[in-house]
Parts: structure tokens; C-alpha cells; sequence
């Protein structure tokens, strides 16, 4: 299988790079989604220009009481960041439930933000985290919110000649607790459903709740209904259960050969109440 | 285009179209054939190879990629007729049967006892889900890696 030919760039500037994408170049991250396309044939862009040899897109750092991290962070890279692990678990443990390792070596949160595969794990956490992503183009800049980001199936806020250049994530106190929780698909490891919860209690009663679906619909998304069903409770099993029954309650299910829209239906509230069960026992 | 590369500690300075993949390079222009196709679609591992340290498939990169890498393939693991330590127990544990997957699951038990030095079975498993056996039903291999991480902390 080989891919139909083009013309490559490894760019050392995001100014640079950014020149050749407004010229209609098409930037390659870990290439783990876009490869196998070209492979098939599925895209065949003219001009690929490499993210991974731009220095200023690879980081991991707090600054401003926020956690932001670079475009080309790979999935390795945030599943064993320490800074990640105790200021966003969330993150680290939903960049571990991705794919394999040589995936997670190659692989960027860049690149599988801006490709939004509706079964792709990160989309969940972020809805969950209420991420802001950077938008960059050659003379523009932008910051726009996960809810607004993720349209359809692989159809996102950017616009042609812009690349995601970083990704914001708010810092959560220690009365918080995450979880995300993932029914894989085996053979190439992709989530059928996905569920992250986000999870604040105060003086007994659910404070605060957050929950990200991904896998159920043509694009993840944040539970509302579920969210606000939960919020002002105990954190009671009946009352778990209760919310998680509301997560997909409206959506448009996908249906294919690994699950029909009942069963997705289903296993998104099996993985809720686990999501939800699970982040309010983390809490410290 | 003209790139640089290092395989197994030796210097390459091809010229390839980008599109040429990473292990047709490794295969078809280095003669470095220990390196497997398998699936060909990203899901097997049989093509596995360090790259900077790091396990990856080769099937799924442009050799264009690899500018400036060091790149590390089962040919490189054994020294003066010396077997890896890795390799060693896989032959030890009869972790493999008509080999074809052998040289992508050393690859990616290296890399599992690298960041982990004494891997939990569970861990193990995990670290191997990007490569696919489809003669041994696993258990040899899982054999294996307990072996090398335990003979290799010696
Ligand atoms: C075997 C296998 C299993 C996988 N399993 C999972 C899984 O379980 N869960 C999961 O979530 N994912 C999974 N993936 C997908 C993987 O996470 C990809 O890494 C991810 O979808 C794409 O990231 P990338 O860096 O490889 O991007 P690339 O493949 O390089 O690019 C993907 C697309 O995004 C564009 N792009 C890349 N970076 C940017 C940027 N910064 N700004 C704008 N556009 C950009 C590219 O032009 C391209 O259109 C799997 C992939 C494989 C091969
Ligand atoms: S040949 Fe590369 S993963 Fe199968
Ligand atoms: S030994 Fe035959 S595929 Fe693994």
C-alpha cells in the first residue's frame, strides 16, 4: 500500500509552517490517523508539512493556574507526564486507554483533536474538562471551547490554513475526582463508547459534575441533561444511576458492525454510573 | 529527497520520494529484512522498530520522517554473536513458533522492560496490545518478558 505522491517539509518554525498551510499544505502530526489514509488512498494531499520538528508545538507546562499543552505532546508523553498525573489525571488516564504503545509513542493530541475520529478517546476528557484549544493561522489566532470545537464526524471549528497549536485545561482542587471509563473496541482499540466524569462534592451533595460521551454519536459531547439531574444530590447509588440514565437520552446513536444504537445506548450508561462511581471515590 | 539516518549504529544518507515507507526503506534499500510486514495497516506490530528510543511501526511512518533518527531493528540487538538479553529468553521460554511476529514483540517487550523494569503480567499484556501472534496464544511470550526483566535486573 503506498500512498499516492506528494511533497514534504519539515518546517523548524510555526511561522513557517504556518506560510505553507495558508498555501494550501496539509500539516502531518504522528500521522497515525492520516497515514493509514493516505495508504488507502483515502486522502492524498499535495503537501504535507511535518508539526513534529517545530519545537515551540511540544510542551507540557502550567502557567497562569492552567495546564497547557502543545500540539505535538504525544500520547506517551502525557500519559507519563508527573506535572499531568497530579494536576489533570483525567488526561494521563485517558491518554493511557489509547491504541497501543506504538501508538501512544507516535501519536499526538493535536493530531487526534483536529482529526475528531468519533470514537477517539480524548474528545470525552476534554468536553469533561471544558478544554479551550488555540487556533492558529497564518494571521490569525483563536481560542475556542470543546463544546464549540467538536461540529461532526470528523469535521471541526478549524479553518482551512489553521492548525490546533495548543490545548488549555483548567487545574481541579482536591475535592475533585475523574474517571474515564471505556468499552474498547479490540482489533484496533478505539472506544465503542467513552465516558468521562468530572466530579466535585461540598458538605455532602454532588457540587459540581461534568460528564464527556465519545463513541455514541457523530461527535463527543457533554451530557447536560445527565449533569444537572446530579448536581445538587448525594452521591447515593439510585442518584448515580439516575444521571448515568440520562446520558444518552436525545443523541442520535451511531450503529455499526461492532454495536447497534441500543446496545451503545446502553453500554453509555453502563460506563456513566462506572465513570461517575469511579471519580467520586478519587476524591481525596 | 536526501536524508540522514542512523540504523543499528550505521550511518544512511538515502535518497527517497516521501512517500517511501520507513520499512520499505529498512527492508528494501538498508537489505535489513529482519524488520516484518505483517497487515501492512497498523495493527499488527510485526513491523515494530525503536526509533529514538521509542517503539513504533514502521509500517505506518515515511521513511522522510526518520530525518536526523537513530533507528534500532532486531539486527541490532545481539552483539559479537551475543544474543539481547530479550532475545535470549523468547528462545529460553519458546516464545514464538514460525517467528513472523518475533522480531516486532522483541521490539516491543524492549521498550515494555525499558520504562518498567519489573512488569506486572497485566502490564506486560498491556504493553504488548499493538502486536498480534497469531501461532502462540501469547502465554510464551508473556513468559518470555518475565523472563528477560527478571534476568536482565540481575
Ligand atoms: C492501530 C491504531 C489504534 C488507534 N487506537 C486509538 C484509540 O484507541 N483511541 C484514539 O483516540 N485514537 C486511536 N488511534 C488514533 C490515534 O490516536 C491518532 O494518533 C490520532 O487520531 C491522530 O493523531 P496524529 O498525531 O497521529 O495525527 P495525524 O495522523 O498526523 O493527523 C490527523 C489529522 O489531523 C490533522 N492535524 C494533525 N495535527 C494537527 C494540528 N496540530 N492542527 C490541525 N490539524 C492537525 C492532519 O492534517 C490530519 O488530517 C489509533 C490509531 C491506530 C493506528
Ligand atoms: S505491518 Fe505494521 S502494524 Fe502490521
Ligand atoms: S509465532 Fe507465528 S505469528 Fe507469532
Amino acid at each position: 500500500m503506498i500512498a499516492q505522491k506528494f511533497e514534504y517539509t519539515a518546517p523548524k518554525s510555526l511561522d513557517e509552517a504556518l506560510h505553507l498551510l495558508a498555501s494550501g499544505a496539509k500539516p502531518l502530526a504522528g500521522g497515525m490517523s492520516l497515514i493509514p489514509m493516505m495508504k488507502l488512498r483515502l486522502a492524498s494531499p499535495e503537501h504535507l508539512v511535518d508539526l513534529r520538528t517545530i519545537q515551540d508545538l511540544n510542551f507540557i507546562r502550567e502557567a497562569g493556574g492552567q495546564l497547557h499543552i502543545g500540539a505535538t505532546a504525544s500520547h506517551y508523553e502525557i500519559e507519563s507526564s508527573a506535572l499531568l498525573r497530579q494536576k489533570c489525571p483525567l488526561l494521563t488516564e485517558t491518554a493511557a486507554a489509547i491504541g497501543d504503545v506504538q501508538v501512544r509513542n507516535m501519536g499526538t493530541i493535536g493530531g487526534s483533536v483536529a482529526h475528531a475520529d468519533p470514537a477517539a478517546d480524548y474528545p470525552a476528557a476534554l468536553q469533561a474538562l471544558e478544554a479551550k484549544f488555540v487556533l492558529k493561522g497564518a494571521k490569525s489566532e483563536r481560542t475556542v471551547s470543546a463544546a464549540d470545537f467538536f461540529v461532526d464526524a470528523f469535521a471541526t471549528a478549524l479553518e482551512p490554513g489553521e492548525i490546533l497549536s495548543e490545548v488549555i485545561v483548567p487545574i481541579d482542587d482536591a475535592r475533585t475526582g475523574t474517571s474515564y471509563q471505556k468499552m474498547v473496541q479490540p482489533a484496533s482499540g478505539f472506544a465503542i463508547v467513552g465516558l468521562a466524569a468530572r466530579v466535585r462534592v461540598n458538605a455532602g451533595k454532588v457540587s459540581f459534575v461534568r460528564i464527556g460521551v465519545t463513541g455514541l454519536s457523530n461527535h463527543a459531547y457533554r451530557a447536560s441533561g445527565a449533569e444537572k439531574t446530579f448536581e445538587g444530590k448525594t452521591s447515593s447509588p439510585a442518584n448515580i444511576q439516575a444521571a448515568a440514565a440520562l446520558v444518552a437520552q436525545g443523541v442520535d446513536a451511531n450503529s455499526d458492525l461492532h454495536a447497534s444504537a441500543d446496545f451503545r445506548r446502553h453500554l453509555a450508561v453502563v460506563h456513566a454510573a462506572r465513570a461517575l462511581k469511579t471519580a467520586l471515590s478519587r476524591i481525596a | 529527497m536526501n536524508i540522514n539516518l542512523k540504523v543499528n549504529g550505521k550511518s544512511y544518507s538515502p535518497d527517497v520520494e516521501p512517500r517511501l515507507l520507513l520499512i520499505h526503506f529498512l527492508r528494501d534499500v538498508a537489505g535489513l529484512t529482519g524488520t516484518h510486514m505483517g497487515c501492512e495497516t497498523s495493527l499488527c506490530g510485526a513491523c515494530t522498530v525503536e526509533l529514538n528510543g521509542k517503539a513504533i511501526k514502521s509500517c505506518t511512518m515515511f521513511a522522510v520522517q526518520a530525518n536526523g533518527a537513530e533507528i534500532v531493528t532486531v539486527e541490532g540487538l545481539a552483539t559479537n554473536g551475543k544474543l539481547d538479553p530479550v532475545q535470549e529468553a523468547f528462545w529460553n521460554e519458546h516464545g514464538l513458533q514460525c517467528g513472523f511476529c518475533t522480531p516486532g514483540m522483541i521490539m516491543a517487550s524492549k521498550q515494555i522492560i525499558e520504562r518498567n523494569p519489573s512488569p506486572t503480567e497485566e502490564e506486560i499484556r498491556h504493553g504488548l496490545e499493538g502486536n498480534v501472534c497469531r501461532c502462540t496464544g501469547y502465554q510464551h511470550i508473556v513468559n518470555a518478558v518475565k523472563a528477560a526483566a527478571a534476568g536482565a535486573g540481575k
